[in-house]
């Protein structure tokens, strides 16, 4: 049996978490103090005037009908799992492949990668070129080979699937590396003792490896659910700024505008307290309830 | 020996003179070429004397840099001047505390200074309704038509007789898509160049109390049949196929400069960007107007930029300002600025001045601008407009056009949303600052 160690001193451990403790404090309490404070008060940007509002930020969000703050929110929710759905299938399916005895599978493993050194911005730059209704080249192709009129600028689906094409993209590369490492710790004993048992390759891969890479899987779905939820910020602003009207206004894009373009610091801060309180209840309930029942 | 002693003492001169120099900060949103010109123009006034020194900072967008200039305010570490852009205007004059009037810092420093020689659209803008100038005009433009004068001719129109009136202006744009280009027109700005300069250039208001200059009680009341009709127009030629969306703010450029539309409305400030990709042979018109509205053409309003002076800077600082903002008022700067730019002068003397050398013979489009802001002495419809939250109004404007072209509300449902939605944002605006 290992010795547990003791540290005699009381106050040592706490002078050593102090560090990270100021830290979370001056960088997290600290502003999320601000801001729930900051969503009672109608203010003037430049500090000079404040009236207290009480809840009124708030209940203009749920009842004022032009604030439109339902839509927003059902649009970042469906926003977030088409990316998460798309981009860790499509990934997957690449990650098996190129785990195949292959050649040239280097090759493809770098390319596949690459797309994350991308910068978010960037990504939504090259998409929205190749899609530009006056400029793009597929949206050329689209109107002239199929006929199709290819409008994001007017065309809410067309802006959704834009959006969701170029963040699952960028994160396709991440979930790849993912998969792939996940995929490689597969022990090679387990497959070839199922295809001396007879099982075809559809059956060893549900059967088997995916069971095995649940815990990749589960980690990847928290991430991309993140991502698709809170980093998905400069896609939007690079691609449809929110339009066409605000049909793709997604709640991190709305906290934004509201607060950093528009000066309405109240309402920009009521709503990212809700943003906050979403997270903490998400968080809980993927540790509780999900990754229980996933065994490592 | 000596050499060095004396080497010595020229150092410690010299540095001694650079120390007694007052140097101010000017953070900008002026990127490219306009940056450049910015650069060049601190660069006249610090080698035109030895006693003040400008240093521009480049702050990224208007909205960054006005964003920047909050921060720093609320930090104690606001530059001298900053500049704002036009729909940040309001929310400016209402920080009282934060702000130094220009007419004040002038007055202070016995500046000669006389609101007279600036172009009064312009200083209209930026001035309380009593006249009294709150911020120093830098870059401002106009909203105008460019065409394509090649489309023209073969169209069979006459390049030299651009539209006047909207009716000929939907009519040419329609022989322009029949003529085989793939639409007629687009335009940028839906709500500076469509709804604010629409409404002054048939002098009618935009908003009461004088387009806000009056008080924070403003509304704004463009929901009325001359606005509906103007978007109706331009919503029947979008099922044409005749009036093509671009995009917001100046999105739709690259239509007309690849060649897809042959009529564009732009600020006359974009005239350099036109000039150096459109591959054909284009011109610039006034805007056009509806001949049965009486009183039309008015005149049309600025957009574009002002220098606003925060408070709370010491003597020396705000002599060193207004040495800057008399250096920048001379007409030989200012049309320096407006030819290298594209950017309207501020004062009528650099127009003079342009004009006297011959510029304009060879860039017509800018004095087509000038013209047209000068056309008739400003009204209380077209002094400019001043309404708070106007960032966001227009945002609001520009998010109900699009489902407008979406047929997801019909224009005089889309004009009373418009309205009811900004109106709500003024009223917030009132209650704060009332």
């Amino acid at each position: 049996m290992a010795r547990q160690y003791e540290i005699p001193a009381k106050g040592l451990p706490y002078l050593l978490v102090l560090p990270q403790m100021v830290i979370v404090f001056i960088f997290f309490f600290w502003p999320s103090a601000q801001a729930i404070l900051q969503s009672f008060y109608l203010q003037d940007p430049f500090g000079g005037k404040t009236i207290f509002v009480g809840l009124e930020n708030y209940i203009q969000l749920f009842t004022n009908p032009d604030s439109d703050y339902a839509n927003s929110f059902i649009v970042s929710v469906a926003f977030a799992l088409c990316i998460t759905f798309f981009s860790m299938t499509v990934s997957l399916f690449l990650a098996v492949q190129a785990n195949k005895k292959i050649r040239f599978t280097t090759f493809y493993k770098t390319m596949l990668t690459w797309p994350y050194a991308v910068a978010t911005l960037v990504a939504g730059v090259i998409w929205l070129f190749m899609f530009n209704p006056n400029v793009g080249v597929i949206a050329w192709v689209l109107k002239h080979r199929f006929g199709i009129q290819w409008d994001y600028l007017l065309k809410f689906e067309h802006a959704f699937i834009l959006l969701t094409l170029s963040a699952s993209w960028k994160q396709l590369a991440y979930n790849f590396v993912f998969f792939m490492a996940g995929l490689q710790s597969v022990p090679e004993t387990l497959v070839e003792a199922s295809i001396i048992d007879g099982a075809g390759p559809m059956r060893r891969f549900w059967k088997i490896i995916f069971g095995l890479l649940a815990p990749t899987t589960f980690y990847l779905l928290v991430m991309n659910l993140v991502f698709g939820f809170f980093e998905t910020f400069p896609i939007v602003h690079g691609i449809t700024a929110g339009g066409p009207g605000k049909s793709t206004s997604i709640l991190v894009y709305k906290v934004w505008k509201d607060g950093v373009v528009n000066l309405d610091l109240g309402g920009s801060s009521a709503q990212s307290v809700i943003l906050m309180i979403l997270v903490i209840g998400l968080t809980v309930l993927q540790f509780r309830f999900i990754e229980r029942r996933i065994t490592y | 020996m000596m050499k060095k002693i004396l080497l010595l003492a020229m150092v410690l001169v010299l540095s001694w003179g650079a120390y007694a120099q007052v140097s101010v900060e000017f953070w900008h949103a002026m990127s490219g070429k306009n940056g450049e010109m910015v650069q060049a123009v601190c660069d006249k006034f610090n080698t035109s004397q030895k006693d003040y020194k400008v240093v521009p900072v480049f702050k990224g967008s208007y909205s960054d840099t006005m964003n920047a200039g909050i921060a720093a305010f609320r930090a104690r570490q606001a530059p001298s001047i900053i500049q704002v852009y036009e729909v940040g205007t309001a929310t400016m004059m209402a920080a009282k505390g934060a702000v130094k009037p220009v007419y004040q810092l002038m007055a202070e420093n016995n500046a000669k200074f006389d609101p007279k020689v600036y172009i009064p659209t312009i200083t209209s803008y930026y001035s309380t309704s009593d006249g009294k100038m709150l911020s120093m005009p830098f870059n401002s433009s106009t909203a105008v038509m460019y065409y394509n004068k090649d489309a023209f001719r073969k169209a069979g129109l006459n390049p030299d007789k651009p539209p006047v009136t909207w009716p000929e202006f939907f009519d040419a744009a329609r022989k322009i898509k029949a003529s085989g280009m793939e639409g007629g027109f687009t335009t940028n700005w839906i709500s500076w160049i469509q709804l604010e300069n629409f409404s002054a250039w048939h002098n009618v208001p935009f908003g009461t109390r004088s387009n806000g200059f009056d008080g924070l009680d403003t509304e704004l009341v463009f929901n009325t049949p001359l606005h509906a009709r103007h978007l109706e127009n331009i919503y029947k030629l979008s099922k044409e196929g005749v009036f093509i969306y671009g995009g917001r703010e100046n999105k739709a450029n690259p239509l007309f400069i690849s060649g897809r539309v042959g009529l564009h409305f732009e600020s006359i400030g974009g005239y350099g960007t036109m000039k150096a990709n459109c591959k054909f042979d284009f011109g610039v018109a006034r805007l056009p107007y509806y001949p049965d509205v009486p009183g039309a053409p008015q005149n049309s309003i600025i957009g574009g930029a002002s220098l606003w002076v925060f408070n709370g800077k010491s003597p020396a600082e705000y002599k060193a300002v207004t040495a800057f903002f008399t250096f920048i008022s001379q007409p030989e700067i200012q049309a320096f600025w407006h030819q290298n730019t594209g950017y309207l002068p501020i004062t009528t003397a650099a127009y003079e001045l342009t004009k006297s050398q011959g510029y304009y013979k060879e860039n017509p489009g800018l004095e087509v601008a000038i013209q047209q802001l000068l056309n008739k002495p400003p009204t209380k419809n077209s002094m400019g407009i001043r309404f708070g939250n106007f960032n966001v109004i227009r945002e609001i404007e520009d998010q109900v056009w699009e489902d407008i072209l979406a047929d997801k509300i019909s224009v005089k449902d889309g004009l009373d949303r418009m309205v009811r939605e900004g109106n709500a944002k003024l009223r917030e605006f009132e209650r704060l600052y009332k």
